[in-house]
């Protein structure tokens, strides 16, 4: 019984945890028609900038400022990070072939990584303790982190602050524009620069808030740590219906229980298989996903 | 062009090749081979690499599939070909933990052994390697060629990490060796040809990879050439136009995932014969990603861009770029900033950046080499 | 403008081949420019060049950067050798394998360019093997320092080692879970296709009187409650898990946070400060098995630490602080070990050395090194040692062998 509930809350952090990666996914993808391949690797980024920050910061700033200041400049700095990349690696490939700006992603990814790989000299990198998440609790005579009980409250409360930005806002007006047309949304003198901006600094926002809740618990950063978590993110976007995000959030939670129900089955070496093999039958049999909307091509 | 110099072009081609290939074996047996070991290490790497660079090439810049199960094509292919190929005397050592092998018996014996045997049992595990490959990849096709481009990416991707996490499944340890090695089976070296002393007299283990490369390669070439590579390339720029000129959409989709599959495979046993071991986590999706980066170098859509490409990209990161990360003092006691380990693969990841963003179309664009070699005089006589 | 590209491009692949063709090795790159440097400041001495190969990146990445430290540092302390009354500056030259099977032929043919006497390393027998038939090929020698892989030395008759192998190490644990805490049930984790760690549990399996259960979890995986949780609820006596530094440090903080109680047996990688530092303060029971314990040699010991302490580079190399891991005291050990075969050569002829390599025997700081048939280390000791996880120290447990 404590075995299966520490299994179902693993899995709820990490569904959690991968919602919010999701979501960049599902945005971007839904105004771009782009697979962001980066958006792991600024999650992992941003884990790397807030080891670097904190312990920079120790030597100017009291010990109890140093974690609050830390987090703050991490965040910016990699909302930074997204917005550069989309300007510097997405924007000048605009009218290129779809698959021009993919390959651009990739080669964004293979140089935040080896960039990593540079700053850290390839020795994993020790994620600070956060005060309060960091601590343990007992549930149902399970010990966790705090984290995993926080983690799908918080992304419960961003997920409805995105909506409500989304649909009741000037700029969320014009991002579903853009994602329905492009051309027309141009056309209605909706600055179509700036709405895919705010969408990276939204997905580098919440991938930087996925990364505070992801590193607490698995506190070990290594270059490739985006990237397992980046791909399961993207299953899980698409099999929500990409370009959806409640979808998004509803796969993200499915693949991360499943994928831990799995890993405490005899069949564990397959969590990373099964999860891709989920990924082609859905594409294969509903390539919108569960609550993607069908979309036509026009000839 | 008409058809007087396009023949005389095949002409110029096939020799210009076939002095390529003399010149590595005068190059290998001329050089010393321990100094300059980095040049036929590169190269032989470049020659794999260009095989698999074309194969993907075929599957993406002409038919217009973005797949990026590369990696895991060849590793079928480097499979087929290591557990076909390990002597039956070496078995035991290799599969050591399993107490042997469920598979018997090696290929260059089957054929007699001895130069013969090897030549003859290389061929066949090399094309087997392809075919199985090939095989797998029609399966796969079934369901994900319907799929249209970044879904087939991912679905492809996907594709790859499974057959990797099979290949290291312990109960599948007697054939595979799980999550060990396997190594011992013939590689380029052994075509090296001994005298009865056991010195080296010719060597041809460059040759030999040129060779099996170029073999492949010329066969795709001659695909591309054909009518299939027409309705490929028409498939290409307009599905529907394609569709509605006649061609068969999803047979013609599922003959080149195949054929680029079997190409994938064979380069994949090329591979294992250059790493001197097969391993499924060599086989992962950054290996994927290089070959689709030395394409994109190369030019999506151009053949001899990909070979090009493919051994600047070697060259560049396993030889030329190496200097950058060893910290270096200058005479004058001045120490070189930013050079310490693993900043090369930051300056080669930058240069590619700026290759996809600022020279999209790569080195060729969909251009070949003859092409460019040949247009100079054509637009002197204003036909450009 | 493409095609003006595309020339100069492919003209600098001509010429490049053209370079190397005239200059017989002249362009390999940071070597001549090390070795000039060196032979200029040496005053007319000859120099040797030891080659390192080891990963400096990668999964392996922070192991390799250890062992290759105790190179350094007993380099640093005898950076010469006489052979045969000359003396002879030794200079050691590195090639990154980059932890990568498929990287490693290159890193070794890097090496061979270079013109090395003999070869040390590598941390991780995947690139060991896969780097051996270039070694061979150019009739080289390679002293493995810590691949424990029966595939290096087998088959390869130009690969040694200095350490002990996974069968050995293997059975070790297994007794000493079972004398040491009288298992009956173990759990084995590793990580899915690498072959050290697989290796590990399946002599660990074959050693154990009791039943095992056995998990591989894919590489990049960061999430390991699961699998610790499922122990826990096996009842398992005793885990074991010879993963990588990067997965053990997940694998110790985390069981750290949920106070896993079952004691944790980990291979020579786990002897990390890293993992040191992950299991500070708390209650896991953390055992290693190793090559060396700190307090083995008190001069080699102080020495290094005091070096360690005087270079921030090796220092952070190092992990952040001065605890000496086993794979230090190994490539300390693996550079005399080359030494040794260089006298008895008497000659920096990589030939030479090859041919004296089998016949050598010193007495390191890790204990007596000879070579058996195949090129591996007779030994039958390997030193057991916990975590005190208030001191934040390695303490020895025991010294185990078996017959």
């Amino acid at each position: 019984m404590q075995y299966a509930i520490s299994i179902l809350l693993s899995g709820i952090s990490l569904g959690g945890q991968y919602a919010l990666i999701a979501i960049g996914y599902t945005l971007v993808y839904g105004i771009l028609r782009l697979i962001n391949f980066a958006h792991g690797d600024v999650f992992m980024v941003a884990g790397l900038l807030m080891v670097y920050l904190t312990s920079f910061l120790t030597g100017f700033l009291p010990p109890a400022a140093v974690i609050p200041v830390g987090l703050l400049l991490a965040m910016v700095l990699t909302v930074a990070l997204g917005f550069v990349i989309e300007r510097a690696a997405y924007k000048p490939l605009r009218s290129a072939p779809r698959m021009s700006v993919m390959i651009s992603a990739i080669g964004v990814s293979y140089l935040l990584q080896n960039l990593a790989t540079y700053a850290t000299g390839g020795l994993p990198q020790m994620y600070p303790e956060l005060p309060g998440l960091s601590s343990m609790v007992s549930i149902a005579g399970v010990p966790t982190k705090w984290v995993t009980v926080v983690t799908p409250v918080l992304v419960l409360i961003l997920v409805v602050a995105l909506t409500q930005l989304i649909h009741h806002t000037k700029v969320g007006m014009a991002m579903r524009a853009v994602s329905r047309d492009f051309e027309t949304a141009q056309l209605m003198g909706i600055k179509i620069n700036a709405v895919i901006s705010v969408t990276f600094v939204i997905g580098s926002f919440l991938a930087g808030v996925g990364s505070v809740l992801y590193f607490t618990n698995y506190p070990s950063i290594v270059p490739l740590s985006g990237s397992l978590p980046g791909l399961r993110a993207f299953v899980a976007a698409v099999f929500g219906g990409i370009g959806s995000i409640p979808g998004a959030v509803v796969g993200a939670f499915i693949i991360g229980i499943s994928e831990s129900v799995i890993k405490g089955s005899s069949w564990s070496i397959f969590s990373d298989a099964f999860t891709f093999a989920l990924l082609i039958i859905i594409l294969v049999v509903k390539p919108t996903g569960l609550f993607g909307e069908k979309v036509t091509d026009k000839v | 062009m008409n058809g007087q110099t396009s023949k005389k072009r095949i002409w110029y081609t096939a020799l210009a090749i076939a002095a390529l290939l003399a010149l590595t074996i005068v190059l290998e047996n001329v050089l010393d081979p321990n100094r300059n070991i980095m040049v036929f290490t590169s190269l032989k790497k470049g020659a794999v690499y260009a095989l698999v660079a074309v194969s993907m090439n075929l599957l993406n810049g002409f038919t217009g599939l973005f797949s990026l199960g590369q990696a895991g094509f060849m590793l079928l292919g480097a499979y087929t070909y290591a557990i076909l190929t390990i002597p039956a005397a070496s078995r035991d050592a290799v599969y050591y933990i399993y107490n042997g092998s469920a598979i018997n018996f090696s290929l260059p014996e089957l054929f007699g052994g001895g130069a013969v045997g090897l030549v003859l049992g290389v061929l066949a595990a090399l094309v087997l390697a392809g075919c199985v490959a090939a095989i797998v990849a029609w399966l796969i096709g079934l369901p994900v060629l319907r799929l249209k481009s970044d879904y087939l990416a991912i679905a492809t991707l996907g594709f790859g990490e499974i057959i990797r996490a099979v290949f290291q499944w312990d109960t599948l340890g007697p054939v595979t060796n799980g999550a060990n090695a396997l190594k011992n089976f013939p590689t380029f070296t052994n075509f090296n040809i001994q005298n009865a002393n056991g010195e080296t007299v010719l060597r041809l283990s460059t040759f030999v990879a040129f060779l099996l490369s170029g073999i492949c390669i010329a066969i795709v070439v001659l695909l591309i050439n054909s009518t299939y590579g027409r309705a490929f390339k028409a498939i290409r720029d307009d599905e529907v136009a394609a569709e509605a000129m006649g061609i068969n959409l999803s047979k013609h989709k599922r003959l080149s995932f195949v054929i680029s599959s079997f190409f994938a495979g064979v380069g994949g046993g090329l591979f294992a014969m250059y790493a001197n071991q097969a391993q499924a986590r060599t086989f992962t999706t950054a290996m994927t990603y290089e070959i689709l980066l030395i394409v994109v170098i190369g030019g999506i859509g151009s053949v001899s861009g990909s070979c090009l490409a493919a051994f600047l990209y070697v060259a560049a990161s396993e030889w030329w770029l190496r200097f950058l990360d060893t910290e270096t003092v200058l005479g004058n006691g001045f120490q070189v900033p930013l050079l310490r380990n693993g900043f090369r693969m930051v300056v080669f990841s930058i240069v590619i950046m700026i290759v996809v963003l600022f020279f999209r179309r790569g080195i060729m664009g969909d251009k070949e080499l003859p092409d460019l070699l040949a247009r100079r005089p054509r637009r002197k006589e204003g036909t450009e | 403008m493409k095609k003006f590209l595309a020339m100069i491009l492919t003209l600098a692949l001509a010429l490049s081949l053209a370079a190397c063709g005239g200059g017989s090795g002249g362009s390999s790159g940071s070597g001549d420019a090390q070795q000039s440097g060196d032979s200029g400041s040496a005053g007319g001495a000859k120099t040797l060049r030891i080659g390192v190969f080891e990963p400096a990146s990668g999964a392996s990445g922070a192991g390799g950067k250890q062992e290759m430290l105790g190179m350094q540092y007993a380099n640093k302390e005898t950076p010469t050798v006489d052979i045969n009354g000359e003396t002879y500056n030794v200079e050691l030259v590195y090639a990154d394998n980059a932890s990568e099977p498929d990287k490693a032929p290159a890193a070794a043919s890097q090496l061979v360019s270079q013109d090395v006497s003999v070869v040390l390393g590598t941390y991780g027998s995947g690139s060991a093997i896969a780097g051996g038939p270039i070694f061979g090929d150019a009739g080289l020698a390679a002293i493995g320092v810590t691949c424990t892989n029966p595939n290096v030395t087998a088959g390869n008759d130009y690969y040694f080692r200095i350490c002990f192998l996974d069968p050995f190490q293997g059975t070790v644990l297994a007794n000493f879970a079972q004398e040491k805490f009288s298992a009956k049930k173990a759990y084995l984790l590793g990580e899915l296709g690498n072959d050290y760690d697989q290796g590990l549990l399946n002599y660990f399996e074959q050693a154990f009187d009791g039943e095992v259960i056995k998990d591989s979890f894919p590489s990049n995986t960061s999430d390991f409650s699961t699998y610790l949780n499922k122990a826990v609820a096996e009842n398992a006596d005793v885990i074991f898990c010879p993963v990588s530094i990067a997965y053990s440090t997940q694998i110790i903080s985390l069981a750290a946070s949920m106070g896993l109680e079952t004691p944790i047996l980990g291979s020579d990688t786990l002897d990390s400060n890293k993992v040191l530092a992950a299991a500070n303060g708390s209650n896991v029971k953390l055992y290693v098995s190793t090559f060396y314990q700190e307090g083995g040699s008190p001069e080699f010991d102080d020495g290094i630490k005091a070096w360690l302490n005087s270079d921030s580079t090796a220092m952070t190399n190092n992990g952040g602080d001065d605890t000496i891991a086993a794979v230090t005291a190994m490539g300390y050990d693996a550079y005399y070990v080359a030494l040794e075969a260089l006298k008895a050569a008497g000659s920096p002829d990589k030939g030479a050395v090859k041919a004296a390599l089998p016949g050598v025997t010193y007495t390191g700081v890790s204990g007596d090194i000879a070579f058996d048939d195949i090129g591996d280390a007779i030994r039958d000791t390997a030193y057991i040692k916990t975590s005190d996880n208030a001191a934040g120290a390695w303490v020895l447990e025991t010294v185990q062998t078996i017959s």
